[in-house]
């Protein structure tokens, strides 16, 4: 029984990854009918500003020794972190909680990012075909992670969380089950938190400001709203810039769990463009729900009773439930008629 | 380069030129050694059968690389059972590719526009996810699979010597390569390279009857407005699903015919980006022509070939001539451009094309065509593009 | 509806120009060589062909640099690194044979396809007489099967899989690092030593023929020191997020994970076994333990502290103090900077091995070489005194137990060498059911 629990809250982990990507994918088809497969490649970017964040903050002065010499001959280099010795405890605590803190800086760098990749790229496509526009954010997407290989390497990069976060939570004494039977680390929860929050926040924008009200009517009928002298193509920039934002987020706080490395995009690439489907197309809802399920039934997939009976079935639980789902619903879960299917 | 208006027979004579010419051709650009033209053939095939969906139909498949992998196990495993012999092999190759193109077109087909692309997508990750782990045994996973010195082959006559047997046409191999002269350069004249450029003529000429065929007709309307089809009382399922298994079977034969070229089949070939890299070849040729594909092939493999291999050493010795300092900066530059970096002059290439090219290289050289003054040209790469799709098309038809 | 109109004299007409290529069978023959890719009087060329893109770009970057230095020592150039310490003497710095070294690059991506046509464009176009490096044990059978097939010789570079040397093995193809036996000959002491020998060990394991010859040979061992193996879990590659492949292990009664992962798999699932407490928890009364019994410096760099105190096993690490590993990582550390990885270490030592061989054997035919490197026995590369051996082409050495350093004192010192277990408690039979199943056959000159 607490097996089953914890598998749950893996899906419910998983989930929010794929659910946090694939709604701002599916914000862009469902506003600018553009399909983004640079999307991934956002997710590995805002990874990176944490990444990047992280360095700056531990920033080390090097001094070359007088006396000490590597192994290889030349001076020892002795690093001093300048941040613990200009503000001393609060730099240690900056450093600590650097993963959370660079969710500050995330937001305005992811943003200008999605803003200049709309205005300097993917405007140009609104008219063209799917084909077109997948291919140029296809290379857009190698473009970007090629880059960040130049700066990075190719090899992962650990970023802890922190300290106080670090632990487990006893999640089983909450439902009635013995002490240590469904511990889980607390940052874990901390991560479906966020999601839940950004998720709503998404949702409670589009819903209840003018602004969210302009663009979902731009969604449903773009020629009638430009008609009523509305400027809907600031408003898809902006929506842009959000879904850039959204995905962004999801992979700064992604990485204690996952050691971002250039390739991170690609590997999420496809796996949120099947959430985004399955989900239905341009469903903001039907995203957010088929994130979860597929988190959910892949972490059971995985389960070793459930391998015994179909092996590898954990290879191939996302695509087989992608197959099934489209042939009895033919636009997704929650999709609408005539979206993409031309 | 083309006179005016030139009929089907006439391409396809030039066609045949240029492809027999290519070993001539591609040696003073470092590119005629067998393995590369092979896969100039090889790939070409491929794309060409990609584009008789993508291109005619608008089907765009993104699990297209699931049959190419299918079709090299099989060829490999006729390898392994029955005979070195490549015609058995080959067979088995289409036929194979075929029935799993039926299979998963008949299934896919019930959808249309990206949630057919999904489906598609699907089950090559599928294939390739399984064919990685729990099928091993049939495709010797990771390491692919390849031949061994203790297979039966029951058709062959038992070989005494320690080696490994190499595919061949009824005992010409082919690997088998005669180096000629010409004016000093060092031509490669590969069996194999041959052997597959007879089928790329062969798919070439059949593509080009499907296009202007009646049945093509049909999928062109299919692309059109598929729509209206339906309400006229057209059924296009049994026309899409042609289109899909033949453009199966010639991705089963390229598959097979890698095979035989270089007796191993890995799982990476059927895995998602290798179909992206098809459609890429498409679409960066022209989609819809049906000399673009093959170009775009072309120049996809040749730039995978020469800019990884293009290391800082090389670069350096291209700004020899240049002052010491200069020379670092410049080789600092081009080398995140090839060599290890080539996948980023790749992603940039791509975006260029696409954004300023939309009808692929075909449509840039008619443009070129076009500015210098040649009125004559567009016509004809447009009659020889049969219906040059890149962009804006479907309003403009 | 008529779907076409293919026309029978077309199909006739291709039939024939069929029919005139078939009739010349002997036209595509060339004069043959002695073997393949026979160099010329001044310079002779090799390949390497390590990963450039993809999960294990990095260590190929650091195989390419090592490679590099090798050229230069070889030519010369330098300081001469390893070749002052090399028991052979046989090599002087003016190249092999007299013939000045030089090299061609390629990208293997890690896929055994792209692999193979990188090194046939290198056979093919480039000349090169012998193909070496890669990051992945596919790769290197995938393309040491090309190698027989085509006459080259292949020195191997990071393969790790039994089946290197095992059910793959061909007799143009020789392995210099160590593999999955015998990092699991060389942990049970340790393990037995440090973590007793009543144990309940959980494997995850990564879903490909690597993983499986890690599992296979760590449990067989670990079973001899009377561990009980509580299960054996496959996981995708690439998993990314091992969540729900680690959370059953809470439950399970196991007290110590074996993570039979490597590159980013390894980084991600030890990460997250660490997160989910496992160190710190307690299980039939011992603490709970993780191991890795495939270690590399840069697979610790991208865990961070997640390696503290984890044990493993290497085929070389540069902290090393004899002479050869200290002279070579000098002549790297000042060309580079930084100090090499194991991988750089593997590559460098097979492409100086092959000189040798050559130098020796007076001939660049790879029959020659091949008989000039079977049964040598040689010291002064890092790793003691070493065969290479006949049956299997595999180097037998000590292979060295590391520990995940608790202080590291710079970014590149994250392990510590906790042991060397000498070559004898490694070696075994060529025979050995685990890698059992191939024939070497005979070596191929191509031509």
């Amino acid at each position: 029984m607490g097996d089953i629990v914890l598998q749950i809250l893996n899906g419910l982990d998983k989930g929010s990854a794929y659910a946090l990507i694939a709604l701002g994918l599916t914000l862009i088809f469902g506003t600018l009918g553009v399909v983004n497969f640079a999307h991934g490649a956002l997710f590995m970017l805002g990874a990176f500003v944490t990444v990047t964040f992280t360095n700056l903050l531990s920033f080390e002065r090097v001094t070359l020794s007088e006396t000490e010499t590597t192994a290889w001959g030349s001076p020892l280099e002795i690093r001093e972190p300048v941040l613990q010795a200009w503000f001393g405890d609060f730099g240690l605590w900056l450093i600590d909680y650097s993963v959370l803190v660079s969710i500050l800086v995330a937001i305005p760098i992811m943003f200008i990012i999605g803003v200049v990749m709309e205005r300097g790229l993917i405007k140009h496509f609104y008219s063209r075909p799917h084909a077109e526009q997948i291919l140029v954010t296809f290379g857009l997407a190698i473009v970007l992670q090629e880059i960040v290989r130049t700066f990075y390497g190719a090899n992962s990069i650990s970023q802890s969380a922190p300290d106080a976060l670090r632990g487990m939570m006893d999640f089983g004494v909450v439902l009635g089950f013995e002490p240590g039977m469904v511990p889980y680390p607390t940052w874990r929860f901390v991560y479906f938190f966020f999601a839940v929050v950004v998720i709503g926040g998404v949702f409670a924008f589009l819903q209840f400001t003018t602004f969210g009200m302009v663009v979902r009517a731009g969604m449903a009928d773009r020629e009638t709203v430009g008609l009523l002298g509305i400027d809907i193509d600031k408003r898809f920039t902006f929506m842009f810039g959000l879904a850039a934002t959204v995905a962004g987020l999801a992979g700064v706080m992604y990485t204690p769990i996952l050691s971002p490395n250039y390739q991170l995009g690609m590997d999420f690439l496809v796996l949120s463009f099947i959430v985004v489907v399955v989900g239905g197309m341009g469903s903001l809802p039907g995203a957010v729900a088929a994130g979860f399920l597929l988190g959910i039934l892949q972490s059971f997939a995985s389960m070793n009773e459930v391998k015994e009976i179909i092996p590898g079935i954990d290879q191939i639980i996302i695509y087989l439930v992608a197959v099934i789902i489209l042939l009895t619903r033919p636009r997704g879960l929650l999709g609408r008629a005539g979206v993409m299917e031309d | 380069m083309f006179g005016s208006k030139i009929s089907d027979t006439t391409t396809l004579i030039l066609f045949v030129i240029v492809v027999a010419l290519i070993p001539l051709l591609a040696a003073p650009l470092g590119a005629g050694y067998p393995a590369l033209m092979q896969f100039f053939a090889i790939f070409g095939i491929l794309a060409i059968g990609f584009n008789i969906l993508f291109g005619l139909t608008g089907y765009l498949s993104f699990g297209h690389a699931a049959f190419l992998g299918v079709g090299s196990y099989s060829a490999v495993w006729m390898f392994k059972l029955l005979s070195m012999n490549v015609i058995p092999a080959l067979i088995l190759s289409i036929l194979i590719a075929g029935v799993f193109a039926l299979i998963i077109g008949f299934v896919s087909l019930r959808r249309s526009g990206i949630y057919f692309s999904i489906l598609t997508l699907a089950f090559a990750q599928m294939s390739y996810k399984l064919a990685y782990s729990v099928l091993t045994p049939i495709t010797n996973g990771e390491t692919g699979l390849q031949l061994a010195l203790d297979d039966p082959r029951i058709l062959d006559s038992a070989r005494t010597s320690g080696q490994l047997p190499t595919p061949n046409l009824f005992g010409l191999d082919m690997n088998a390569t005669r180096v000629v002269d010409v004016l000093g350069l060092e031509v490669q004249l590969n069996f194999g390279y041959f052997f597959s450029a007879a089928f790329l003529v062969l798919a070439f000429w059949i593509a080009m009857r499907i296009f202007r065929s009646p049945f093509g007709l049909m999928l062109k309307a299919v692309k059109t407005n598929q729509n209206r089809l339906n309400y006229t009382g057209v059924n296009t399922r049994p026309y899409t699903l042609a289109a899909f298994v033949i453009s199966g079977m010639y991705a089963g034969l390229a598959g097979g015919l890698l095979a035989c070229m270089d007796p191993l089949a890995g799982a990476e070939r059927m895995v998602w980006t290798a179909s992206g890299e098809i459609v890429l070849m498409t679409i960066l040729g022209g989609a819809g022509t049906l000399l673009g594909p093959i170009i775009g092939a072309t120049v996809i493999k040749f730039a995978e070939a020469k800019l990884s291999k293009f290391n800082e050493g090389v670069v350096h010795g291209w700004f020899d001539f240049l002052p010491d300092g200069l020379a670092d900066v410049l080789t600092w530059v081009v080398a995140k451009f090839v060599g290890d970096g080539w996948h980023l002059t790749l992603g940039l290439v791509f975006m260029l094309v696409v954004t300023f090219l939309p009808g692929g290289l075909v449509e840039g050289a008619r443009r070129i065509g076009g500015y210098l003054g040649r009125r004559g040209q567009k016509e004809d790469l447009e009659q020889l593009g049969s219906n040059v799709q890149g962009g804006k098309t479907t309003a403009a038809e | 509806m008529s779907k076409s109109n293919f026309s029978r004299r077309g199909v006739l007409k291709t039939g024939a120009a069929f029919g005139g290529v078939l009739a010349a069978p002997t036209f595509f023959t060339s004069a043959a060589n002695a073997f393949t890719n026979a160099p010329g009087a001044s310079s002779v060329t090799f390949g390497f062909n390590v990963p450039q893109s993809g999960a294990y770009a990095d260590e190929g970057a650091d195989e390419l640099r090592a490679y590099q230095l090798a050229v230069k020592h070889l030519n010369g150039e330098g300081d001469g690194g390893m070749l002052n310490t090399f028991s052979s003497r046989a090599l002087d710095g003016t190249g092999i044979l007299g013939r000045k070294v030089e090299y061609v690059t390629g990208d293997t991506q890690t896929k055994s396809d792209a692999a193979r046509a990188s090194a046939r464009s290198m056979i093919e176009q480039d000349g090169a007489i012998m193909i070496t490096g890669g990051s992945s044990s596919g790769v290197a059978v995938a393309v040491q099967g090309l190698c027989q097939e085509a006459g080259v010789i292949f020195m191997a570079g990071l393969t790790h899989s039994n089946d290197t040397t095992g059910k793959d093995k061909k007799a143009n193809g020789f392995r210099h690092f160590f593999n999955a036996y015998m990092s699991a000959a060389a942990l049970a002491p340790v393990l037995s030593a440090n973590y007793g020998n009543d144990r309940k060990a959980y494997h995850l394991t990564a879903d490909y023929t690597w993983g499986w010859t890690q599992e296979e040979s760590i449990a067989a061992a670990t079973e001899n020191l009377g561990w009980e193996t509580i299960n054996k879990v496959r996981t995708p590659l690439g998993a990314g997020d091992f969540s729900q492949y680690i959370t059953p292990i809470l439950n399970s009664g196991a007290d110590t994970l074996i993570l039979n992962h490597y590159g980013n798999d390894m980084v991600n699932s030890l990460t997250q076994a660490v997160q989910f407490g496992l160190r710190d928890r307690q299980v039939n009364g011992k603490d709970f333990q993780i191991v890795v019994p495939l270690y590399s410096r840069l697979m610790a760099q991208g865990a961070g502290e997640n390696v503290k105190g984890i044990f493993g096993s290497t085929n070389w690490h540069w902290s090393l103090q004899d002479e050869a590993s200290q002279a070579f990582v000098r002549a790297f550390g000042q060309e580079y900077g930084f100090p090499p990885s194991q991988a750089a270490h593997t590559c460098y030592v097979q492409t100086l091995l092959y000189a040798d061989a050559v130098q020796r054997g007076g001939d660049f035919n790879p029959c020659a070489v091949a008989e000039a490197l079977e049964g040598f026995e040689f010291d002064g590369m890092g790793n003691g005194p070493t065969l290479y051996r006949a049956a299997d082409h595999q180097c037998f050495k000590d292979v060295l137990v590391v520990k995940g350093k608790d202080n590291p004192s710079n970014q590149f010192d994250l392990l510590e060498v906790v042991d060397v277990t000498p070559a004898d408690q490694v070696t075994y039979a060529p025979d050995h059911p685990m890698f059992a199943g191939g024939e070497l056959g005979e070596c191929n000159p191509g031509a």
